[in-house]
């Protein structure tokens, strides 16, 4: 079996869409609200969460048939939270201005959900090639929804993209105001509930 | 996961033990590793910081080289105490001053052997979180030459404006004594600053929703401001 047949990729394939871990499994919602105010920080948050959420699936997957189940979780957490901190330790060498700017939230995808459901729900029973695919697949479900937050916060929000000003002075002369709403968390609820709506009108999931 | 063989006690330490120690020996070196990296980082910002403050510097979009270069030419930094004397063998850039709140750093910009402007860090709370930031005064140690904010929680979109040029720019030209020469500091109102209003020399407009952090700014200022008094006097003295 190759290691990219259809079969393995609908392990990335899935959480994209239908099985979104933000608007779907309406998970990790928490650094969602928290992150999302420019798209550079929402795009570091992503990588970092792609990162941790794919090496952790497969040292759990590697260790799954060893690790005896009464510590099992502690196990799960003690990777996760020494991948998290290298995470942490790496932004803050190599782009401190983000890593002040993300402050606590990157240590805090340690209690994100989603890492630790993959983890339980799909690397314990996994060989670590399908659960490397099912940790990049749920994290890029992750960083489009993350990505999509925070495009429309920043735009309407501060009237730039990436800290470049994209609304013309000249808008700002004829009376256009940035909307100072979507710098703040409801901006980010409102916006993620009209994702959610809309993901879901096309996938057709309801609960 | 069907018939799994039994697991003994020693075999879950074991694991335990062996988990902990690899989790472990990979955090521990990558500190070690990249400390010196991260503690660059660390003076970097500080050092942009009071070069902002102090006109100097505007982008952090330069090398940071350019940047260090420019904080050893222009700026210079000694340590005085609350008297007013100074006090030698210490580097400015070392004091705490949650641990050693007699010891009052000063961060000077030079030109040409005269000191144009004087620099201090200032810290507080505010309506969240501790507020860092520091104060830049022109060389007549009343007027405002800038002020920044580089460490807070607050709420971001109302406290949180505290950080942008915005605010800032509304301290530059504000005067810090009155005319007997003591230290009012200057005040964040509540709203604009009317035009009717006594003394607009002092005082700055407020950030509407966040009163409470313009509160605890204004009493951190006034203490900063009333600590380094005694040495601002005696610079004073000798100017005039």
């Amino acid at each position: 079996m190759s290691l990219f047949s259809k079969k393995n990729m609908v392990f990335v394939k899935d959480p994209l869409m239908d099985n979104n871990p933000i608007s779907t499994q309406v998970l990790g919602i928490c650094s969602a609200l928290a992150v999302t105010v420019q798209l550079q920080t929402a795009i570091v948050m992503s990588i970092a969460v792609i990162a941790v959420l794919s090496i952790s699936n497969v040292m759990i997957s590697l260790v799954r048939n060893k690790v005896p189940s009464n510590i099992r979780i502690i196990v799960e957490l003690a990777i996760i939270a020494t991948l998290v901190i290298l995470v942490d330790q790496i932004l803050k060498a190599y782009l401190y201005d983000i890593s002040k700017q993300l402050s606590v939230f990157v240590g805090l995808i340690i209690t994100n959900c989603i890492v630790l459901g993959r983890a339980e729900a799909f690397a314990l029973q996994n060989k670590p090639w399908p659960s490397f695919l099912d940790g990049v697949g749920n994290g890029l479900g992750y960083s489009v929804i993350l990505i999509a937050v925070a495009f429309g916060r920043e735009i309407l929000g501060s009237g730039t993209l990436f800290g470049f000003q994209l609304i013309p002075d000249a808008a700002y002369a004829a009376g256009y105001q940035n909307m100072g709403l979507m710098v703040l968390a409801p901006g980010a609820f409102i916006l993620l509930g009209l994702i959610i709506w809309v993901q879901r009108t096309i996938t057709g999931v309801s609960e | 996961m069907a018939s799994k063989p039994r697991i003994t006690k020693a075999f879950t330490l074991g694991f335990a033990a062996a988990v902990t120690m690899v989790c472990s020996i990979l955090l521990a070196s990558a500190a070690t590793l990249l400390k010196e990296r991260q503690d660059q980082n660390v003076q970097l910002d500080i050092k942009y910081n009071i070069l902002s403050v102090l006109a100097l510097a505007d982008s952090k979009d330069v090398a940071p080289e350019v940047l260090l270069s420019l904080y050893d030419e222009k700026v210079t930094s000694f340590v005085v105490d609350t008297l007013g004397n100074p006090v030698s063998g210490r580097e400015a850039a070392d004091i705490d001053p949650k641990k050693e709140p007699e010891l009052l750093p000063v961060f000077a910009r030079q030109e040409g052997g005269t000191i144009s402007a004087y620099c201090i860090p200032t810290q507080g709370k505010a309506l969240w979180s501790t507020v860092k930031g520091y104060i830049a005064l022109e060389n007549d140690l009343n007027t405002i030459k800038g002020i920044t904010f580089y460490s807070h929680g607050e709420t971001p979109g109302l406290g949180g404006e505290i950080e942008k040029d915005w605010f800032t720019d509304l301290f530059k030209g504000k005067t810090i004594l009155n005319a007997a020469g003591e230290v009012v500091s200057v005040e964040i109102v509540k709203g604009k600053v009317r035009p009717d209003e006594p003394h607009p020399e002092h005082k700055v407009d407020g950030i509407s929703g966040s009163t409470l952090t313009g509160k605890g700014l204004n009493q951190f200022i006034k203490e900063t401001l009333e600590r380094y008094e005694p040495y601002f006097k005696t610079v004073r003295g000798e100017a005039s």
